[in-house]
């Protein structure tokens, strides 16, 4: 009984982590409670002054609309931009106490449970959650609203625009294909993978790739975010494949090609294999356009048809 | 339940059950269909005569990449299930009967949370890039004799010739002390905590040779001791001072017998992970098959053991095909209903 409760929970823990851009997704249970009372009345009157947030991406969407001089505390896997105020906070786990010490005006977050926000309302603190975004244009969003809840409409404006006229830039550049090349987008070691509903999958589809992932996730059971088996790797043989674990996992094209069955692979062969940042690759905040465009320089050399 | 009702009457009276063929080739077979099946069945569909011809003869129609599917993927893999499952439920049995607890598994003595912790150590305090891509096993390895062997010190120290009593609440202190300490280290690092779950999860997916290798010796091993022990464990079931008078040393072939189970599950989970259930659930179907015997039982546990787990494996990788389910979630979702068949067929 201890072993499949145990396993039970982990099961639940490894799918919400599974791509830390699934938490947000199934984070249902705290955003429908948090997200519309914040930004419409911190977009008034009292700018906030004292802000913590608890979201890597928020972290890095609030610097990039200029509102860094304003975060007083960061959780402890932010780490962009450089210099940005680390705590020993964490969003996985919100300690109510530890976030009020340091008495914040705007706490941001992608989910917290119902009693954090509770409790951060009661200490007067605005609380406004950025779940994980599932398309570009969620991204824009999220930019918009922190930097109208932050006092910095304009430059929130400019910095939407910009990403838009980047991956537009990068989107021309994008060759006509007769047969669009195949990818596998690697989330761990253990062959965790993105369908093409997911919020890096639609990169890939706009990047004009085809993903070998969504076979095994045809009608979203597995919420975008399946574990493949390595035979329909193997047989697929994906033009590409995406490492989106190389500093978690340690994942490199040496360490993919000494895989059983792996060597073969014509990524492997022809050098298709592709190490991202793990950080951008699970993040939905600005950076996301660098994203875009490694995947779409990497996978320019391929003749067209 | 079923050693429990063992009679008092001295065993070797009452048991004159022999391993008949019968069974023996019963449970040949239950091992050569599963390991057919799961070599012909998976994601990718193998023709099963080719396969057959290729792993017979080595001259067949298949392409390069079937053959790397079979033989670098889908062969390990039914191997190493086999192996797994083999030594989890041979274990199991050799704990029922060593400790006359119809329900010690082969995490009893606390090898599970042992090798857990072990695993999150490494986890979390090497660098990816400085792991050998055998540190964890071996972290789980040494987890698992570890608190295996404190449970020992420990279960032995306040008896006189320690009682199985307090041997496994000696297990029972050591498995929630140390699950505590790994829970904690665990959650003071959210960076790692994915893997270590992937791992805690029990998977025979990113099985290769390399684990093959790694865990035949030891499974060799504790097959051996175990099935040279198989007499003695019918001795034991009648407690300790009548096997004493039967001119047994309980003692000295209890140590033998947890030894080499600990040391199977050991090497099992090291390669595994935690792969729930197998150890309780087919000793005792075997048991309600074939009756109490030990003699019958631990070598039919290795022989039905290995059958199922490449047959649960076989679900889990196909199933959701070409995704992946964990296995652990399968040997628990059809081990525990079919068990409870099997239990109440046999009360009829």
């Amino acid at each position: 009984m201890f072993n499949t409760r145990r396993a039970a929970l982990a099961v639940t823990c490894s799918l919400v982590l599974g791509g830390l851009a699934a938490c947000g997704d199934d984070g249902a249970d705290t955003s429908e409670t948090g997200d519309p009372p914040a930004s419409s009345d911190a977009g008034g009157g009292d700018l906030p002054e004292r802000i913590v947030s608890l979201s890597p991406t928020a972290t890095e969407m609030l610097y990039a609309v200029g509102a860094g001089d304003q975060v007083v505390a960061v959780d402890d896997q932010s780490d962009f931009p450089e210099g940005v105020p680390v705590s020993e906070l964490s969003g996985f786990e919100p300690n109510l106490e530890a976030i009020i010490g340091y008495e914040p005006d705007l706490v941001v977050a992608d989910a917290l449970p119902d009693d954090v926000v509770t409790g951060l309302e009661a200490a007067d603190a605005d609380v406004l959650l950025l779940p994980a975004a599932a398309t570009l244009e969620d991204t824009y969003d999220q930019l918009a609203e922190l930097a109208v809840a932050t006092g910095h409409e304009d430059e929130g404006a400019e910095v939407v625009a910009g990403m838009r006229a980047d991956i537009d830039e990068i989107l021309a550049s994008v060759p006509d294909r007769v047969v669009a090349p195949t990818y596998y987008h690697e989330l761990d070691d253990t062959l965790y993978t993105v369908t093409s509903s997911t919020f890096i999958g639609e990169l890939y589809t706009m990047a004009g790739l085809e993903n070998i992932g969504d076979a095994a996730d045809p009608d979203g059971t597995f919420g975008g975010y399946p574990q493949l088996s390595a035979e329909h790797i193997v047989t697929t043989d994906p033009d590409f494949v995406f490492l989106a674990d190389v500093e978690c996992c340690g994942q490199n094209a040496e360490a993919l090609a000494g895989r059983p069955g792996f060597a073969g692979l014509s990524a492997v062969v022809e050098g298709h294999v592709v190490e991202l940042d793990d950080d951008i690759a699970s993040r939905w905040g600005p950076r996301v356009v660098d994203l875009f465009r490694t995947i779409v320089e990497a996978t320019a050399g391929l003749p067209v048809g | 339940m079923a050693v429990a009702a063992a009679p008092s009457v001295p065993a070797p009276l009452v048991r004159v059950a022999r391993l008949r063929a019968g069974w023996l080739a019963a449970g040949s077979a239950a091992v050569a269909v599963a390991v057919v099946t799961g070599v012909c069945f998976g994601t990718v569909a193998l023709p099963a005569g080719e396969v057959v011809r290729e792993l017979l003869w080595f001259d067949s129609a298949l392409t390069d990449t079937q053959r790397t599917v079979l033989w670098q993927i889908r062969l390990p893999r039914v191997v190493l299930g086999l192996l797994v499952g083999s030594t989890l439920a041979v274990s199991g049995a050799s704990y029922q009967g060593t400790f006359r607890n119809p329900l010690a598994d082969p995490y009893l003595l606390g090898a599970a949370s042992g090798a857990g912790l072990g695993v999150t150590f490494v986890i979390v305090n090497l660098a990816e890039g400085s792991r050998t891509p055998l540190g964890a096993p071996a972290a789980a390895f040494l987890g698992a004799l570890v608190a295996v062997g404190l449970t020992y010190l420990l279960g032995m120290a306040g008896t006189a010739r320690g009682s199985t009593a307090s041997l496994i609440l000696a297990g029972v202190a050591v498995s929630t002390f140390l699950t505590a300490v790994q829970t904690y280290v665990q959650q003071r690092n959210q960076d790692t905590i994915r893997e270590v779950y992937n791992w805690i999860l029990g998977r025979l997916t990113t099985a290769g040779w390399r684990e093959v290798l790694l865990i035949l010796p030891y499974a060799a091993v504790s097959w051996t001791v175990l099935l040279v022990h198989r007499r003695s464990l019918d001795v034991l079931a009648v407690g300790d001072d009548e096997a004493s008078s039967l001119g047994l040393h309980a003692r000295r072939t209890r140590l033998a017998v947890v030894i080499a189970a600990s040391l199977g599950t050991a090497a099992a989970v090291s390669v595994s992970g935690l792969i729930a259930f197998v150890g309780i659930i087919v000793p005792h179907t075997v048991r309600l098959l074939v009756g109490g015997s030990y003699r019958v039982i631990v070598p039919l546990s290795i022989l039905f053991g290995g059958a199922f787990l490449v047959l649960t494996d076989l679900i889990a990788r196909t199933v959701a095909s070409p995704a992946e389910i964990p296995i652990g979630v399968v040997t628990a979702f059809l081990g525990a209903p079919f068990f409870v068949l099997v239990l109440r067929a046999s009360k009829r």
